[in-house]
């Protein structure tokens, strides 16, 4: 038994099962802090009855999912009605498995990866399984046999394989400076080096536009504000979750912090260094004590919360976008761009040109080319085509009405 | 009908390229939520957090739940005149009058019923009782389970009276010019003389 524990698949196994049920509070108290986000924003305080400052109050939510009369429409395909929001659960936790949460740990002798599972594809492993959550919208929407709802599915899933094309741009220009696609090794690398002595060689300063741009993707891969047309329940109806309720919807919901979560952990792996931190001796990859893996796991958890915070506070601050402009962004903006970042990258690795220097150079000038192709387009941002031809009219040919106008 | 040379034709503001990239104008707007996020979390919110807090009402001239009020003698004020109900716009007041027992005056109401769910607040009944017997107090929080319950009768309302005078004192009436009503003196137009000719 001592044996199993101590080795990597006891590890992976013990991680698996405690990420999991982290993940899921974690989630869970998302919710809570949403709330509390949006309340502090508004000038409000937010939920602060169940419990000491409402911190119950996902318990009394979870409740209330678990107790409602869990209604399948009669009109829907139940197989299927019942796989989708199990589906999109799934796929939003297992990405989890590639995350490298606390580099190496000297255990009984032998290192082993605070990681549950480190494939030599991590970075393809996360994206195909980010790619799958679209099953769950498409499913949902499908399944629901209600027009509003596959519309709802249709507009989430041409939004994701929209912004699928910038992110895995933007992963491939990680992937070129690194020379590796383990997650573990990306981390490593940036962990590695200093410019200057002090400052540590995470990939945001080298190719911060990348990052951003990485960020706006995963925003609109997660199906948040102000890319969450597929829920947008004010305007359009809900969405792929119209026909859900209890936990199914639950589910819907949890799962897209689960995806804000996965995304937030690639992010700050990718581009922030993952479990590294500057200054600090147990945060370095030398360091394989059990309190370094604690503390590089905590150093992940605060990334990652920063993002959750920046994701909350944008969904707060902005409003969505219409649909065309949706797709403009995806397509005429953060496309091109990294694409030009991605040449950028792949001629600094060819030519094997000193990175500090030509990225930055590099960054400025693809930043200058978009700013002024955009400030010359002669296109409206808003869309809006001027003296449109007057709508015709033609008389319908129902019934009704032509019986009254029959001569 | 509108004319042509009242339409004017506005354009669009072009906008610059900065404008067009969204992202100053995203920060800026960030900026404006985390002050207001910064100031709930420090310095709280103006939110009253109700069954434990409660807003401090003008008591005076709040319009709550109604009460009936007594004169000096702990009878009822009101001589059921009817000029509440007629003034009503919701007609919630009901009022069965009958000779009165007492002296100084000819009627007193034998029923005085008010929906509390059809009234409007308005304060209408307060401003046309001649004898300001009938009051808006400041009690807000009334509660029912049935339609019935929210019927208020003449012992509730004075009960009402009972509870809330000390908070509101009953307003001097100007007008309760009855013979027998106290040492008031007395006046208006409904004065004894009036009432004796």
């Amino acid at each position: 038994m001592g044996e199993f524990l101590t080795s990597q698949f006891g590890v992976s196994v013990s991680l698996a099962v405690i990420i999991i049920a982290a993940l899921t509070g974690i989630s869970a108290y998302c919710i809570y802090f949403e709330r509390k986000i949006a309340g502090g924003i508004q000038d409000r305080p937010g939920p602060n009855r169940v419990g000491p400052w409402g911190l119950f109050q996902l318990v009394a939510d979870g409740l209330k999912f678990v107790f409602k009369e869990d209604i399948i429409p009669g009109h829907v395909d139940k197989v299927l009605f019942l796989v989708a929001p199990s589906v999109l659960f799934l796929v939003a936790f297992i990405g989890f498995a590639a995350i490298p949460w606390g580099g190496q740990w000297m255990l009984g002798g032998r290192l082993v990866n605070i990681q549950v599972a480190n494939p030599d594809i991590g970075l393809l492993y996360i994206l195909g399984v980010g790619s799958m959550g679209v099953y769950g919208v498409v499913l949902g929407g499908w399944a629901s046999n209600n027009k509003y709802s596959l519309y709802g599915a249709i507009r989430a899933t041409a939004q994701m394989l929209s912004y699928e094309i910038p992110l895995g741009v933007c992963v491939l220009v990680v992937v070129l400076t690194m020379g590796a696609i383990r997650l573990e090794d990306i981390t490593l690398k940036q962990a590695s080096e200093y410019w200057l002595g002090f400052i540590p060689q995470w990939n945001v300063f080298l190719h911060p536009v990348a990052f951003v741009i990485l960020f706006i993707t995963a925003l609109a891969e997660a199906n948040r504000t102000p890319f969450d047309l597929a829920e947008a329940e004010q305007e359009l109806v809900g969405g792929y979750h119209t026909e859900y309720n209890a936990l199914k919807f639950g589910m819907f919901f949890l799962g897209e912090y689960a995806h804000m979560i996965t995304s937030s952990a690639l992010i700050a792996v990718l581009f922030l260094g993952g479990w590294h931190f500057p200054w600090i001796p147990w945060t370095q990859p030398e360091a394989t004590s059990w309190f370094a893996v604690l503390v590089k796991i905590t150093v992940l958890s605060a990334k990652v919360a920063c993002f959750i915070f920046l994701m909350m506070w944008i969904r707060w601050t902005l409003p969505r976008f219409r649909f065309d402009q949706l797709m403009r962004l995806a397509w005429q903006g953060l496309i091109p761009i990294t694409l030009g970042l991605f040449t950028l990258a792949a001629v600094l690795v060819y030519f094997g040109l000193e990175r500090t220097v030509w990225a930055t150079i590099g960054n400025v000038v693809i930043v200058a080319v978009s700013l002024t192709v955009a400030g010359r387009s002669k296109r409206e941002v808003t869309g809006r085509t001027a003296n449109l031809p007057p709508i015709q009219i033609e008389p319908a040919s129902g019934r009704g009405l032509a019986a009254g106008a029959a001569p | 009908m509108i004319e042509d040379k009242d339409i004017l034709d506005i354009e669009e503001p072009r906008l610059s390229a900065a404008e067009r990239l969204y992202l100053p104008q995203i920060v800026e707007g960030m900026g404006t939520t985390l002050r207001h996020l910064g100031k709930t979390l420090f310095q709280g919110s103006v939110t009253v957090q109700y069954p434990e807090q409660k807003r401090t009402l003008r008591v005076e001239n709040y319009r709550g739940v109604h009460r009936l009020n007594r004169d000096e003698d702990g009878r009822v004020a009101c001589v059921a005149c009817f000029m509440c109900s007629t003034a009503c716009p919701a007609h919630c007041i009901h009022i069965e009058a009958g000779d009165s027992p007492w002296e100084d005056r000819e009627k007193y109401p034998i029923k005085f019923d008010i929906d509390e769910l059809r009234c409007i607040f308005c304060g209408m009944c307060e401003e046309a009782c001649p004898v300001d017997a009938i009051e808006l107090t400041h009690l807000y929080d009334m509660v029912g389970r049935t339609r019935e319950e929210m019927i208020l009768d003449k012992e509730e309302l004075l009960a009402i009276y009972d509870d809330t005078k000390s908070a509101k004192p009953r307003k001097n009436p100007r007008i309760t010019g009855y013979p027998g009503t106290g040492n008031r003196p007395h006046g208006g137009v409904l004065g004894s003389e009036d009432q004796s000719k």
